[in-house]
């Protein structure tokens, strides 16, 4: 791969980046609302400011948060701000720095997101290719199977059966939040127990979830790669059939699926949104939903934009990935 | 093991009698192989009693319509009929063995090393992931896991240069090679072992026709090279007759004629033949072509008695009710067809 292949890359890394960011700036402005009235609307009704008073406050925060300032001026700086990753204060939470907010929700969205999706995709790569294997023992194929069906379970019912079941009838986990009550986070095995103790419902629905549909697009592809020409070539050739399915078969209907986990990790805090809701983990999914709720752009530009940032990265790292996969698409 | 050497000693006392001109012991002997798809419909018999017998050094044509069994017989010789297809009977000698009696395992080690294959798509039988190095030396470190390393690259280099390949394709990707050079990497991977027996399915369909003649070339120095006996799966009677020896003639699963090239040309026997030679343009009549009447029937629905019986210019009354079976002509030629009933009758 030339030089002049990973500079394009990465100047059209940068202008991905530049456009998303412009986009969530300018779409929470065109709502009417006030985050600071609101807050400090909610302030006064359970504090009793004078009117008079809020009104001055909320003046002299607007200012703080460079809110009285023209469009366009507030655009420039917030377009500095993001180049040094400083998304200033929350509005809701405010002395957090949305900075902080998200360093401390992250932890949690990669723990049980990412690891749940690598998981899944291992799993469901694995099944799947063995499922369009005509030469695996037919109790090895039929693994796939109740995978496939769940695929038409909607995740979020897939977690409230668990937890109904699971954890409400038959009481063996906990039903939601991230550590019991009363216990300080902390580096002891007492505290990893619990934490793992938690942590293993949201990630059986997630993996039940997910497992299926990448069984699915593995076996579709599988069926495709076992009927082509050099695997029966190679079959010919006299070859064992380990290796015929290692490197005639897999490593060709993986192609795609490489692609899919790249854009599976890019919606893995779609998916947390709702998991972290039902479960309560304070994982980047529920920040995301609390700043929407209370229209705390700061946060939002902050969130968006490291997911923006992540994907984007993620997807240019793919594209110097995959030409070491596939020797067909060097030097385009 | 003791049956394979039992059955491998049943099969030399009745070897078949077809002509070979060397006068030593045919390398490959086909006796009786049958295969049979079990299809919802009903079962077809792709195959039905193909017997033939190849010397060293020979090369034998296979014609016939699509769907008469050439790429059948082929795979069931490589025992790689898949189901719903099975081999239903016969054998396959190369030397004394037996390859239907085979273990999975034995059957494995003697693909490529005793008997090669080069397929018909050569332009998708390359892996596209994979250097043209790599799956060489894959196929040979599966048969001869000991080898060294520079004897096996050794191997390959000598191969590649066998088929007036540059040594430079060693290291490249099926993608940057062409349609012909593709071919040629099939047929030097089907050449790495020596082997005793090479089927080459339709080597050249989907080349433009220098190519062509240049693929088999290379198949024809390669051979020499190896003294193999080759069997060539085609439909171009015209660059059949360039290259082979004796042509075998296939209709509906069954092989209704084996001549030497130059008897099939001038004096084909079976009526079929007779038909497909006379089907071939030729300068002195230009611009008029023979067709043959009619459509291939379909294997699960064979006419009764001889297949060939509809379509037939010189039907008799005993075809559409007695099953020809095979007779060996005077002059050593085999063929199946009523025409010749008397002839042999003595």
């Amino acid at each position: 791969m030339s030089i002049k292949i990973i500079v394009k890359r990465l100047l059209f890394l940068v202008l991905v980046i530049w456009a998303a960011s412009t986009i969530v700036f300018f779409v929470p402005r065109l709502s009417s609302r006030n985050a600071i009235r609101e807050r400090f609307g909610e302030l006064a009704r359970t504090g009793g400011f004078s009117p008079g008073d809020l009104e001055k406050l909320i003046a002299s925060m607007q200012q703080q948060f460079g809110l009285d300032k023209p469009l366009l001026e507030q655009y420039l700086q917030y377009l500095n701000n993001v180049i040094h990753l400083d998304f200033g204060y929350s509005l809701y939470k405010y002395p957090s720095t949305v900075t902080e907010l998200i360093s401390q929700a992250l932890p949690w969205t990669i723990g049980l997101l990412l690891v749940t999706t690598i998981i899944a995709f291992v799993m469901g790569t694995l099944l799947g290719a063995v499922a369009a294997w005509p030469r695996a023992p037919g109790w090895l194929r039929a693994f796939a199977t109740p995978f496939i069906l769940l695929t038409g379970v909607p995740p979020v019912i897939m977690a409230i059966l668990l937890v109904f079941f699971i954890g409400f009838r038959l009481k063996w986990l906990p039903l939601g939040s991230a550590y019991s009550v009363g216990v300080v986070p902390n580096w002891s095995w007492t505290f990893f127990f619990d934490l793992m103790a938690h942590q293993i419902l949201p990630a059986f629905s997630l993996i039940l979830g997910s497992v299926g549909a990448w069984v699915l697009s593995m076996r579709g592809m599988g069926i495709t790669i076992q009927g082509e020409d050099y695997v029966n070539f190679a079959e010919h050739k006299g070859l064992t059939g380990g290796r015929i399915f290692r490197d005639y078969y897999l490593r060709n209907a993986l192609l795609p699926q490489v692609t899919g986990l790249a854009l599976a990790l890019g919606t893995v805090v779609t998916s947390a949104v709702i998991v972290e809701g039902l479960f309560g983990l304070p994982g980047i999914g529920s920040l995301l939903n609390l700043a929407i709720r209370s229209n705390d752009f700061p946060t939002i530009y902050g969130i968006v934009l490291f997911i923006t940032i992540a994907v984007a990265t993620l997807m240019t790292v793919l594209e110097f990935v995959y030409p070491l996969l596939d020797p067909r698409i060097r030097n385009t | 093991m003791s049956s394979t050497i039992a059955s491998a000693q049943a099969g030399s006392r009745n070897a078949t009698q077809a002509f070979d001109a060397s006068g030593e012991p045919p390398v490959l002997r086909v006796k009786n192989l049958e295969v049979t798809y079990y299809t919802d419909s009903g079962r077809a018999k792709a195959l039905d009693d193909v017997s033939f017998s190849l010397s060293a050094g020979e090369k034998m044509g296979m014609v016939g319509e699509s769907g008469s069994g050439k790429s059948t017989m082929a795979l069931a010789m490589m025992r790689m009929i898949k189901p719903p297809g099975r081999v239903e009977g016969g054998s396959v000698f190369i030397d004394d063995v037996d390859l239907m009696a085979l273990d999975p395992k034995a059957m494995r080690q003697a693909r490529l090393n005793k008997i090669a294959y080069i397929p018909q798509g050569a332009m998708n039988s390359l892996n596209p992931v994979m250097r043209i190095g790599s799956q060489m030396v894959d196929a040979i470190k599966s048969h001869a896991p000991s080898e060294s390393r520079t004897a096996i690259q050794d191997r390959c280099m000598h191969a590649l240069k066998s088929v007036d390949l540059d040594s430079s394709v060693f290291g490249m990707y099926a993608h940057e090679l062409s349609g012909g050079m593709k071919q040629r990497v099939c047929i030097a991977i089907g050449v790495l072992l020596e082997p005793k027996v090479i089927i080459a399915d339709e080597p050249t369909s989907a080349l433009d026709v220098v190519t062509q003649r240049q693929v088999m070339e290379t198949i024809d120095r390669v051979q020499d090279e190896i003294n193999a006996a080759v069997i060539l799966i085609g439909h171009d009677m015209g660059l059949m007759a360039q290259f082979v020896d004796k042509v075998g003639v296939m209709y509906a699963g069954r092989l209704v004629e084996v001549s030497t090239v130059r008897d099939m040309f001038t004096d084909p026997k079976h009526p079929y033949s007779q038909a497909l030679i006379s089907s071939l343009p030729n300068l002195d009549n230009k611009g008029v072509f023979q067709g043959i009447p009619g459509l291939a029937p379909s294997l699960l629905r064979l006419p009764s008695g001889c297949a060939f019986h509809p379509r037939c210019t010189k039907v008799m009354d005993t075809c559409p009710k007695v099953r020809p079976e095979v007779e060996y002509l005077p002059d050593g030629r085999m063929v199946i067809c009523h025409l010749y009933d008397e002839e042999t009758e003595h």
